[in-house]
């Protein structure tokens, strides 16, 4: 299989699905002329012109409000958030009209629309820094998806793009380069099936996006010493798929849940609600959850590198969970 | 001309001063000694430093993210801003902020702020304090074209007229928001006159003429300290480096760049104190060296400084008690 970036994995998949259906447009900020301020969706304002692939105004409510509107109108847009910071202020239309009308209306109003925008950090201060999957992953009427390998990203967002459903597709800014095996041809993946992407008997870690490798490799750390961890990659966040979950916690009787995020009423207390309330039998001790420190995102950068689990915490706090 | 040599030759000290100080922090981001963020203002000086020389030093300013030239027009040490760029604990906001989120209260700087057009409000309600407590201050709010497309600009600004704050809207038309040039992104490329639409007092003015930026502010903030609520001012303008670090500028030609950098406001108002003979070469070749001793001071104080304290991460998250 080749190996390619996460960032050319995600832009295939735009790539195929316009070529595929032509009701699929783009539109954002920077997505058309300067091609994404992440590279992106480099060329394919060139190679399908200004009619799909639209630069808009610095107008993120209008955006995404345009983009519910033409997908309710017959089109399938992607809209591009430039980060998901800005997703802040287009949040009324993500909340009460994206995930709503459906319901709304009775099921007389369809939204197939998908919404990308990129997580992430990298020295750009408090406001540039976060990560707000579990504020979506919270409404009823939305599908998340935070795929963390090139394959799951070509796959999903291809899925994501075919849904009849609004679905936000959380990207991270510092998997862009990452590599990884993406198979050859047409292929897509199911939205709302979680994946196994290591298998072991001794401690669950149930994770996503960046934080998988992070897990990875503390994973791998660990097998040295005899540690054998069974790392859980949710994929989609909405819905929630624990059956990978709750299977290996059969087995380990141990869970740790990994996240970007600040963890005060974050992905991982869903996580462990839901392990606590379903194998509770199981478990050998309460589920651990490990995430950012719970401040706003520093600009220094000695202090930003305190700030998010890194391989070390994660194989520290599983030795712990043994002991 | 209406300034005198102490004020001209202080105009040109200032503008050599932030093209200095960001020509070398440019150098430290290429290091590594500067990451993330850093919007340049180079090219568009003339702006902070007419208009700062325009307000009182009690009159406020919120700014956006291409913030180096106001505060240090306002006069606050290039040191501690150097230092903020740096991430170091002796910067403006204690390494925390960076180089988009400088404030120094005391100087009435009330910070740069990242999310385009998300500081407008902030102005807003600034004025209204200052109003509301009977405070002869104005506050002056800038931000770029690119921000008068949001619906930010509009309801803060409507909120503004209606309660006829002391406010002064400096809108710097540098041509293009990101790679996105001002007639793709908003249906009037001349912004002065979106004020129109809350009946406000709007000009547009050239932003790399120094006095006509001083002077055109001044008339501005004085109709606003005099109660005749807010006002717009749309300063043309040309950034001539990237829009961040990093940027490939597929969006315009290298022509382009150069034909506007013949109206590199350092430049044309070093042309007027010559014609007007306010100055002579000698006085620019003191003002040079002096910039240049207190930029390299000023690195080699960031340089120096030390990391912010580990302890500092969860500090000021609350006001303690
Ligand atoms: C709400 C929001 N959307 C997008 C961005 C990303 N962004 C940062 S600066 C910028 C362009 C702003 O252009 P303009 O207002 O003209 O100011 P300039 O940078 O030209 O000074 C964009 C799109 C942001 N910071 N905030
Ligand atoms: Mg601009």
């Amino acid at each position: 299989m080749p190996l390619i970036t996460y960032r050319d994995a995600i832009r295939d998949a735009l790539r195929e699905e316009m070529i595929r259906d032509d009701r699929v447009l783009i539109l954002g900020e920077e997505v058309g002329v300067w091609g994404g301020t992440y590279a992106v969706t480099r060329n394919l304002h060139e190679e399908f012109g200004g009619k799909r692939v639209i630069d808009t105004p610095i107008a993120e409510a209008a955006i995404i409000g345009a983009a519910i509107g033409a997908a309710m109108g017959g089109l399938r847009p992607v809209a591009e958030l430039m980060t998901i910071n800005f997703s802040l202020e287009a949040m009324d239309q993500i909340v009460n009209n994206a995930a709503k009308i459906h319901y709304m209306f009775g099921g007389q109003i369809k939204v197939p629309l998908v919404i990308r925008t990129p997580a992430g950090w990298g020295q750009l201060g408090a406001t540039h820094s976060q990560s707000f999957e579990a504020w979506f992953a919270h409404l009823p009427g939305l599908i998340v998806a935070m795929p963390g390998t090139p394959r799951d990203a070509k796959g999903l967002l291809k899925t994501a793009i075919r849904s009849e459903n609004p679905v936000m597709f959380i990207e991270h800014a510092r998997l862009y380069g990452l590599k990884g095996e993406v198979p050859e041809g047409e292929y897509t993946l199911p939205l709302g099936v979680s994946d196994i992407k290591r298998g072991g008997r001794d401690v669950t870690i149930v994770t996503y996006s960046r934080m998988l490798h992070v897990a990875l490799g503390a994973a791998e750390e660990l097998a040295k010493e005899g540690i054998e961890c069974e790392v859980v990659d949710l994929r989609t966040l909405r819905p929630l798929d624990m059956g990978p979950a709750y299977e290996s916690v059969k087995k380990t009787h141990r869970a740790l849940v990994v996240e970007e995020d600040w963890t005060t009423c974050g992905m991982g207390a869903e996580i462990a609600a839901r392990i606590g309330r379903d194998r509770f039998d199981h478990l050998d001790a309460p589920v651990e959850r490990l995430g950012q420190v719970e401040v706003p995102v520093p600009y220094a950068k000695n202090l930003e590198a305190l700030m998010f689990p890194d391989e070390r915490m994660v194989a520290d706090r599983v030795r712990k969970m043994l002991s | 001309m209406n300034v005198n040599r102490q004020e001209a030759l202080e105009y040109m000290r200032k503008m050599v001063l932030i093209r200095r100080f960001e020509e070398r922090a440019e150098e430290a981001y290429g290091q590594g000694r500067i990451g993330g963020f850093l919007h340049l203002y180079i090219g568009e000086e003339a702006i902070a430093v007419g208009a700062m020389a325009a307000m009182k030093p009690d009159d406020d300013v919120v700014t956006h993210y291409r913030d180096h030239g106001y505060i240090l027009a306002r006069g606050v040490d290039p040191k501690v801003v150097m230092a903020e760029l740096y991430g170091k604990t002796t910067g403006v906001s204690k390494g925390k902020g960076g180089s988009m989120h400088l404030a120094a209260v005391d100087r009435h700087i009330w910070g740069g702020y990242a999310i385009v057009a998300g500081h407008i409000p902030l102005a807003v309600g600034l004025a209204l304090a200052n109003q509301y407590r009977n405070l002869p201050r104005v506050v002056t709010c800038f931000f770029g074209d690119g921000a008068t497309n949001n619906g930010t600009f509009y309801s803060a600004l409507n909120m503004a007229a209606v309660w006829k704050l002391p406010l002064v809207a400096i809108v710097e038309n540098n041509l293009y928001g990101m790679g996105t040039a001002v007639e793709r992104a908003s249906a009037v490329s001349d912004i002065f006159k979106k004020a129109a639409s809350f009946e406000i007092p709007a000009v547009q003015t050239d932003g790399n003429d120094l006095l006509g930026v001083r002077d055109t502010v001044r008339t501005m903030v004085e109709m606003a300290r005099a109660g005749e609520g807010p006002q717009l001012i749309e300063a043309r303008t040309y950034r001539f480096r990237g829009h961040s670090m990093g940027d490939p500028q597929r969006y315009r030609g290298k022509d382009e760049v150069e034909a506007a950098k013949e109206r590199d406001p350092i430049v044309l108002w070093r042309r007027s104190l010559l014609e007007s003979r306010l100055a002579t070469e000698d006085d620019f070749r003191k003002i040079a060296e002096e910039v240049e001793a207190e930029v390299e001071t000023a690195v080699r104080f960031a340089e120096s400084s030390p990391d912010p304290d580990p302890s500092e991460l969860c500090a000021n998250v609350l006001v303690p008690g």
